[in-house]
């Protein structure tokens, strides 16, 4: 199953390259995207000094993490995000003739890594935190900074997994999900808490993009000494749960478009 | 003339249809409102005194750019042209008997008036109904909200005449998704799309509003708000016709040129 996913890998990146101009295009206008969101954070918060209590560093890393783990979940689960068109033009009906996992055929029908150009720019603010200092790296943060990475990856990836679920019987895309995932991501370059009580709960509960970045930060920072902390990240993981649970319910009534 | 009448009342009427798709960018509209109005009262009470514009002015000038977004952002542009153009197919329109940069800008025009009247009303209807400070309060005066008409369509103007760019850097490089998502992401930021004008450092701020993407929303929406203050109505409104012109001749220019020199394959 590694060894497929891997030809997938191959297969597409490959398949980029040809066109190298183009991607090029792409890769710097994605990381143009990135950088004129960062931009933003970086000009507001020189104008206020601090928001809701969270200082530039706080804002930053909340920024690097949420785009990061965005970056990640729409360059490899982009063929769920695009799982519309499969659904539209009949690719599906292909997929499931063929004996191997549905899941795997649709993770690999598109890895778009010209979507890796917001990493690029996460990345680099990353190493910006790290020169300036604020945080004293040891182990425990290196892995709660890493569970969050990974916390984000499943919650982003949960999203476009739903949406594809969702697919199944509207057969249209639905615009509403870019509240979650667009949305996710501008509005979660900020720690949740700033938008109020009610926002964070249902960030927590609901679509829990908090709990790999708001609480978290609290420890990275010092603030808090709580080890739960460290691993809150991870039960974000949770939300792929009912996202797959869906898509299965889905696939199950799946009936072909016929074109 | 008459063409030109007659080609934007069909596109209206075609595009005047997708009501579900306005009605369900409606609900992604209010939400993306309202956050960014949290977003910007987290950012006032963490210190209020560096705060540009006061709340009234933000609750309009966020409305206003979600219920006109259509009118203002410059990546909803028609698929089928970037389409035609990489295809070829824009070869049949060089057959009509129609400058193509007029053709294509009336188009233009339309689809994005049709998508932005079906989504304007319902929005301003309830953003009206809010509960105060969220509230969309009606024009600072007669005068502003007449301003505003005017500023808006000028405004509208630029921005279709910007489109036509877009639709020019599509023939020169045949990659319409590179060339959308870059004008996207340096108008954002350049228009006031991301965050109003007033929130940049000043010396930045005077900068930006010279150039044509600040005249595209920023000028409309602080006039309808009273934040350009009487007396810098007129110059505003001159320096926007201004764009207009000069983009609207550039453009015409860029497309003459580049028809003389498009070739075609055949196929």
């Amino acid at each position: 199953m590694l060894r497929l996913y891997t030809k997938y890998l191959d297969m597409n990146l490959r398949a980029q390259l040809e066109h190298r101009q183009s991607f090029v295009m792409m890769l710097l206008s994605q990381a143009l995207l990135a950088f004129s969101s960062f931009l933003v954070l970086q000009i507001l918060m020189q104008r206020f000094g601090s928001v809701g209590g969270f200082g530039l560093d706080e804002v930053m890393l909340s920024f690097a993490v949420t785009w990061m783990s965005f970056s990640l979940a729409e360059t490899f689960v982009r063929g769920f995000d695009r799982f519309s068109v499969l659904i539209a033009n009949g690719g599906f009906d292909r997929v499931l003739l063929r004996p191997r996992s549905a899941i795997l055929q649709v993770l690999g029908s598109t890895v778009d890594f010209s979507r890796l150009g917001r990493l690029l720019q996460a990345l680099i603010i990353l190493i910006l935190i790290a020169v300036r200092g604020p945080i004293q790296w040891d182990f425990l943060r290196l892995l709660t900074l890493s569970n969050m990475l990974v916390g984000g990856f499943c919650v982003f990836a949960g999203l476009f997994i739903l949406q594809a679920g969702v697919t199944f019987f509207t057969t249209e895309g639905l615009e509403i999900f870019n509240i979650f995932t667009d949305g996710g991501r501008e509005f979660g370059s900020y720690p949740m808490l700033i938008y109020g009580q009610l926002m964070l709960r249902f960030f927590t509960f609901v679509v829990p993009i908090a709990l790999f970045q708001t609480y978290p930060l609290a420890y990275l920072f010092g603030r808090s000494q709580n080890l739960g902390l460290v691993f809150l990240p991870l039960l974000a993981g949770l939300f792929l749960l009912p996202a797959y649970l869906l898509w299965r319910l889905g696939r199950r009534r799946y009936e072909s478009t016929g074109s | 003339m008459r063409a030109i009448a007659a080609i934007f009342r069909a596109d209206f009427n075609q595009h005047i249809q997708y009501r579900a798709s306005a009605l369900a960018g409606l609900t992604t509209q209010f939400f993306w409102g309202f956050m960014y109005i949290l977003l910007y009262m987290a950012f006032l009470r963490s210190n209020p005194s560096a705060f540009p514009m006061t709340q009234r002015e933000l609750m309009s000038y966020v409305w206003l750019n979600q219920g006109l977004l259509i009118m203002v952002v410059i990546w909803f542009v028609d698929l089928r042209i970037l389409d035609d153009i990489v295809k070829g197919n824009v070869a049949y329109e060089l057959c009509r008997p129609m400058d193509l940069y007029h053709y294509w800008f009336i188009k233009s025009v339309s689809r994005r008036l049709a998508r932005a009247w079906l989504r304007m009303v319902p929005l301003f209807a309830v953003a009206a109904l809010l509960p105060q400070p969220y509230r969309l309060m009606p024009p600072y005066s007669l005068l502003h909200g007449l301003a505003f008409l005017v500023s808006m369509l000028l405004g509208f103007f630029i921005l279709n005449a910007l489109t036509m760019f877009l639709y020019a850097g599509t023939f020169y490089t045949l990659n319409p998704t590179g060339i959308r998502t870059l004008m996207a992401a340096f108008m954002d930021l350049l228009s006031g799309s991301l965050i109003p004008l007033p929130f940049f450092p000043d010396a930045i701020r005077r900068l930006l509003e010279l150039l044509p993407f600040g005249s595209v929303q920023n000028a409309p929406f602080l006039i309808y708000s009273g934040h350009i203050p009487t007396e810098r109505i007129l110059p505003t409104i001159l320096l926007q016709l201004f764009w207009c012109l000069v983009l609207y001749a550039w453009g015409r220019l860029l497309f003459a040129r580049m028809i003389r020199r498009v070739s075609f394959q055949g196929g």
